[in-house]
């Protein structure tokens, strides 16, 4: 049950390579059936709590165990829903070879890495992912592509290697690596080289999920592919690398996170504010749009660096509200460059008397991401300003009442939500408001539109505005993300239902 | 024997990040392979080097005789030695190919995707 979406992705690709002609239609029913799995696991959890399972008969913590707990099973739906609209979105266009294939090892790597419940195993579904990830980055062969890919390349395998070391000495250390038994073991070791394996670990998960100093990959190589693979990394990939550090800091070592609780908390901060500025700066537009992603993982790592309930909480609904809102917004650039046929917000202008339909989503995409209210983006950062300023008990800062730490915390997230609508809204004035390119001052832009082709069209505005609208349904009514959000934050918080779940109740052998 | 591995695996580490730290693309693949090794070297180490029996259960008994040596270290090691050999060969036909598309093995020279001469910040708006 629990391995069922990775192992129809698998399959599915093994089966989309051998059959080429019909690897858009494996595609489709491959991850139709896998959302399908997802929304029942997702079912299945909430009524009665985590699940795991363990291959052939070797008990945990021995043999390899998969486990869902809410974050896993609901991150794991929500990325294959991603994948399901970035597949719709590109079946206008021409398909590479080998984008369905590949597509779906993706799809794989990614819900194996959000389902797992062993460290090693989620090693190696990094690499599944992160292969997958090179062979859509590549696709075509431009020479723009070969250089993002370069650069991506490297530093991602780096990222692998350093996270395989902080594996062989958490392994040295405790002798374990399944996750439920590392939470009963890593108390008894020795706190120092703890801390040394947590910050290795932060290393390797930060150059993933570009966090600020580790952050140059991400707007070197985003923009080089087709709209809809970009659209598709940026949803997935660093959320997979946020998700791990959650995973790993807040519920495995929580002794070791809280000697990093100062270094975490400044990575936070400085995502949070240069992430947005980076994209103030940038004209090119998809690499704006990367500087938006990493602010957005800022908002993550403020949840990791305040691991109360609603703390956690709120990062968990961030990673499934971005990997939403910020492949609908690489989807609408898509739109925009296919339409004004540029890369450059410079040389585009005067989109909104011509392309109204397209000006409203992107508009409201950005104010999603910049979290305004009734957007989906507001309800994570109400959960992470909670957590912040409901914080100060667990940080035992009793004797002021006041806890600093969390209040420049709390900061950052608002300077952030400022900076990214001030970001998003230039964009949007430049790309759609503005009478023409810069320096024109006409009604006539000089440059004549493209016009798409009209199944281009259909799907990628029919793509679009599913997720548009399902991004505003779903700010709407929260409720349900609320309660599902805090369900999993608790199982993270307070892992001894995960751990009963793996079977490792008593403590372990 | 211990303390000569971990000596080793710090020679290596220290190696491969010269290695990448260097502008040139096959330099820093080299780093990686020392790099690979390296970890491989670490993970061998941490799961204890002991010259115990092999972990083989003897017919007719439901446990090992005595003290037996750790299997799990070489399985993991094994699936990383695997991995990273897919991982090097992708990066290195990758390299090969950014060299016929842009002429450069020079990471300096390599900016396309990040051009030189980026333009200001929009001052409009």
């Amino acid at each position: 049950m629990i391995v069922l979406p990775v192992v129809l992705g698998l399959l599915g690709a093994a089966l989309a390579l051998m059959q080429r002609r019909a690897g858009m239609g494996i595609a489709l029913v491959v991850v139709v059936a896998i959302i399908a799995c997802d929304i029942l696991l997702v079912q299945r959890v909430l009524d009665g709590g985590p699940l795991s399972m363990t291959m052939g008969r070797w008990l945990p913590p021995f043999g390899i165990s998969f486990a869902a707990d809410m974050f896993g099973a609901g991150f794991a739906l929500a990325a294959a829903l991603v994948t399901l609209v970035v597949l719709v979105y590109s079946l206008g266009e021409r398909a590479e070879d080998g984008f369905y294939p590949l597509v779906l090892l993706l799809l794989a790597g990614v819900s194996g890495a959000f389902l797992t419940g062993d460290l090693f195993n989620l090693y190696v579904w990094f690499e599944v992912m992160l292969i997958a990830s090179f062979g859509l980055l590549v696709l075509g062969g431009r020479p723009l592509q070969l250089d993002g890919a370069v650069k991506y390349g490297f530093i991602n395998f780096l990222a692998t290697s350093f996270f395989l070391a902080a594996l062989g000495l958490l392994y040295g250390l405790i002798g374990t690596l399944n996750m439920a038994d590392i939470i009963g073991r890593a108390p008894d070791a020795n706190p120092a080289a703890m801390a040394g394996v947590a910050m290795l670990m932060v290393l390797a998960f930060g150059i993933k999920a570009a966090v600020f100093p580790l952050n140059a990959w991400l707007p070197a190589s985003y923009h080089t592919p087709p709209a809809a693979v970009s659209a598709l990394m940026a949803g997935l990939l660093t959320k997979v690398g946020a998700y791990a550090m959650l995973r790993v800091l807040v519920m495995l070592l929580p002794a070791a996170r809280e000697q990093l609780d100062w270094v975490l908390a400044a990575l936070a901060i400085a995502t949070l504010v240069i992430g947005p500025l980076g994209a103030i700066a940038e004209t090119n537009l998809r690499r704006a749009i990367g500087f938006l992603v990493i602010g957005g993982i800022g908002a993550i790592m403020a949840g990791i660096a305040m691991p109360s309930l609603h703390g956690v909480g709120g990062a968990g609904l961030y990673i499934v509200h971005a990997m939403l809102t910020l492949t609908a917004l690489y989807l609408v650039a898509g739109l925009v460059e296919k339409l004004t046929g540029q890369t450059d917000s410079r040389l585009m202008g005067g989109l909104y008397a011509t392309h109204a339909p397209v000006s409203i989503l992107f508009f409201i995409v950005v104010l999603a991401v910049a979290g305004v209210p009734p957007f989906l983006g507001f309800w994570p950062k109400l959960l992470l300003l909670e957590g912040g300023l409901g914080d100060a008990d667990l940080r035992g800062a009793g004797e002021t009442g006041i806890d600093w730490l969390s209040l420049v915390i709390v900061l950052a997230l608002l300077v952030n939500a400022v900076l990214t609508l001030i970001a998003g809204t230039r964009l949007w004035a430049h790309i759609f408001w503005r009478e023409g390119q810069e320096g024109q001052h006409s009604e006539y832009r000089s440059e004549p539109l493209n016009v798409l082709p009209a199944r281009e069209r259909w799907f990628g505005f029919g793509a679009v505005t599913v997720l548009v609208a399902a991004i505003v349904l779903a700010g709407l009514w929260p409720d349900w993300l609320f309660q599902a959000a805090l369900t999993g934050a608790g199982d993270i918080v307070e892992p001894a239902g995960y751990i009963a779940a793996v079977g490792l109740a008593g403590g372990g052998p | 024997m211990n303390f000569v591995l971990a000596g080793l695996v710090g020679l290596f580490i220290a190696t491969a990040i010269y290695f990448l730290l260097s502008r040139s693309l096959i330099r820093m693949l080299l780093g990686m392979v020392v790099l690979g090794n390296g970890i491989n070297l670490l993970i061998f180490t941490a799961g204890r080097i002991s010259n115990d029996a092999p972990p083989i259960v003897p017919g007719g008994l439901e446990q090992p005789a005595g003290a037996i040596a750790n299997p799990l270290p070489q399985a993991l090691i094994l699936t990383a030695i695997v991995i990273g050999f897919a991982m090097f060969s992708f990066l290195l036909v990758l390299a090969f190919r950014a060299y016929q598309a842009m002429d450069a093995e020079d990471t300096d020279r390599m900016r396309l995707a990040e051009p030189e001469d980026a333009p200001r910040p929009p001052l409009s708006y």
